[in-house]
């Protein structure tokens, strides 16, 4: 078929100016491809990594077992134990789970942390807040406390708290004032204020406050253990297939973020299916284009056709010599279209550097392999209906023409 | 001399109904090898019909034709394309040659087809048949570059390559002057000496069916003689 290509090459250089125009038009549509690749990839990027990337990409939480319950055998409920208003579920074996963790592929950090209820207290100003407590020098491994901290240091330490914007204002603190927590177990603690951080989430700022692990400990008397374990990952879209390894590996409940994430997953998919659509709109005009093209250069060969059959060239050898030039038409299209693409692409920021305010083009997602490959098998497509027009050609009546 | 194709009674109709054309009306006629023919008859009576049906483009219906031992009838479209590229070469009155192509890829262009590309052997013979056509300083000019005559001796070129049984030429000097339709009289007339290929040419012209030592005849979709000339 080696013959074949060659005709094929000679019909597509023959008339250059409508081979390039043609190529031309595929890479348009290319183009669009890999731009809205780039784009629909990098915006679930950005809203991933602004709603979800302070998250706790898996979270190992300590579960409150169940009041003992006392049945007779009808089913009768002889006595119930209730649950106490102090913390009781505890991960008492964390410090076993944390380096097997670590070890995991894919996972970059690994914050144990107690938490639970208390109230800050400062003169007649009471507060309620949810108490953090995390090993000092990670207080910045899940959330980025560090990088919303507005007055001092996110470093918790012995006697050191950090709060929010909205709840140090309210209770009137700054940096260096002394506030009084009280846990939700009575147990009182009498903290500094070394930090203020601002997220521009309300419920974070004016009820959240960090201290030091050791400093939980005292508050919710646990001597030992935590109640809960962040990890955070390299890829955050791994979470599913890495809480399930964390289980088998450590029999925890290891919970990724997705749960309970359906409506942000929902809408990311519809982004994701709008994207698809307008990609395979791209790809039917590609088709389309090739499709009218090639049939328009079957029609004005006519005769030379005519005459390929009447010299011994088989149908076979007629339709290769059409799909082939539908495939180089793709080829060349598809390279040029993805070269252009990613030459357009270049100068927006990476996704590390997505800012607020500009289109976050993620050159990475381009999907480039993928597009010229689809275009390719969609240009051999388009050209089967010409090249088999091409091959049932009457020869008596072309070269009659 | 052995026959080299034989026709019984073929009968070709165009269309249908009362739309219905008959072209050919029970036409018998036998070839032998080596033979140099021309095909006279005025226009409708037939000839391009009977060219077309003994070329293997088109399909008597009716009738029988065997070539070379084996019935043409029967043959499927694979099995004709072969046999055609092997034994049966093509002349038409416009050239028709391949116009994005150079003389020597037309003319080597039956030997590619069925070797599939272009081999040294497939180059050496299409140089040898233009430089016996007298176009040897036109070997890799585009067709588009050259006199009719010249294409019409490209086209003949092209016929011979793959050194067919059988010619068949449809008006091939209909189309050019006196002096270039005697040159290319000249060449087929050489090659059938030479080479023993049979040729059967259609031709209103008396002068170049002069030149061939057997003349047919075609009315009314038969033939109705077949004067042999000295």
């Amino acid at each position: 078929m080696r013959y074949a290509l060659k005709i094929a090459i000679r019909y597509l250089t023959a008339n250059t100016a409508q081979t390039a125009l043609l190529v031309t038009g595929v890479a348009v549509g290319v183009f669009i491809f890999i731009f809205m690749s780039a784009l629909i990839g990098g915006l679930a990027e950005f809203i991933l990594s602004r709603t979800v990337g302070d998250l706790s990409h898996i979270t190992i939480e300590a579960e409150d077992r169940d009041p003992a319950v006392l049945i007779d055998a009808p089913g009768h409920v002889l006595a119930a134990i209730e649950r106490g208003n102090t913390r009781t579920a505890t991960l008492a074996d964390a410090e076993t789970w944390l380096p097997l963790i670590e070890g995991v592929p894919g996972v970059r950090a690994v914050s144990p942390q107690i938490t639970g209820a208390g109230f800050l207290t400062r003169g007649a100003q009471v507060a309620q807040v949810s108490v953090t407590g995390v090993v000092p020098g990670r207080e910045s491994a899940i959330l980025d406390l560090q990088g919303y901290i507005v007055e001092g240091t996110a470093l918790t330490g012995s006697g050191l708290i950090v709060l929010g914007r909205d709840l140090a204002d309210d209770l009137a603190l700054s940096l260096g004032q002394t506030v009084r927590l009280q846990s939700s177990g009575g147990i009182t603690a009498l903290l500094t204020l070394s930090g203020v951080f601002e997220t521009g989430n309300g419920a974070m700022d004016g009820a959240r406050a960090f201290v030091s692990l050791s400093v939980a400990r005292t508050l919710f008397a646990m001597p030992q253990g935590v109640t809960r374990i962040e990890i955070k990952l390299d890829d955050l879209n791994a979470a599913d297939a890495t809480a399930q390894r964390i289980r088998a590996l450590t029999g925890l409940d290891a919970v990724p973020w997705t749960d309970g994430a359906e409506q942000l997953m929902e809408a990311l998919n519809a982004q994701a299916q709008t994207g698809y659509v307008l990609k395979t709109f791209a790809l039917i005009t590609i088709v389309i284009g090739v499709a009218s093209a090639l049939m328009l250069s079957t029609f004005r060969r006519r005769p030379e056709i005519g005459i390929m059959r009447a010299m011994g060239a088989g149908r076979g050898f007629v339709v290769f010599v059409f799909v082939t030039q539908g495939a180089l038409i793709g080829l060349l299209g598809g390279i040029t279209g993805a070269a252009l693409g990613y030459l357009a692409l270049l100068p927006f920021p990476s996704r590390e550097a997505f800012e607020p305010g500009t289109l976050p083009m993620d050159i990475t997602q381009g999907s480039y392999g993928l597009a010229i490959a689809l275009t390719v098998i969609g240009a051999i497509l388009a050209s089967i209906l010409p090249a088999r027009a091409a091959s049932r050609v009457d020869p008596v009546t072309a070269i009659g023409q | 001399m052995s026959t080299l194709l034989e026709t019984r009674d073929l009968v070709k109709t165009y269309g249908t109904g009362e739309a219905a054309t008959r072209v050919l009306r029970g036409l018998s006629l036998r070839l032998e090898a080596g033979e140099m023919a021309a095909l006279l008859g005025p226009s409708g009576a037939g000839k391009s019909t009977l060219l077309t049906i003994l070329g293997t483009l088109m399909k008597p219906t009716s009738g029988q034709y065997e070539m070379l031992g084996q019935d043409m009838i029967a043959a499927d479209d694979r099995a004709l394309t072969e046999f055609r590229n092997a034994h049966i070469g093509f002349v038409f009155q416009f050239h028709n040659l391949l116009p994005d192509f150079t003389a020597l890829e037309n003319v080597i262009f039956p030997a590619a087809v069925r070797a599939g590309r272009e081999t040294p052997a497939a180059r050496k013979r299409g140089r040898v048949l233009l430089e016996r056509m007298g176009l040897a300083e036109r070997i890799d000019f585009p067709t588009a570059n050259l006199s009719g005559g010249q294409k019409q001796r490209v086209a003949v070129a092209r016929a011979l390559m793959n050194a067919p049984d059988l010619v068949l030429a449809d008006e091939p000097t209909g189309n050019l002057d006196r002096a270039s339709a005697m040159q290319v009289m000249d060449l087929i007339g050489e090659i059938n000496r030479e080479e023993g290929t049979t040729f059967l040419i259609s031709t209103h012209d008396e002068k170049i069916a002069a030149r061939c030592r057997r003349q047919v005849g075609v009315r009314d979709g038969i033939v109705t003689e077949e004067p042999h000339l000295a």
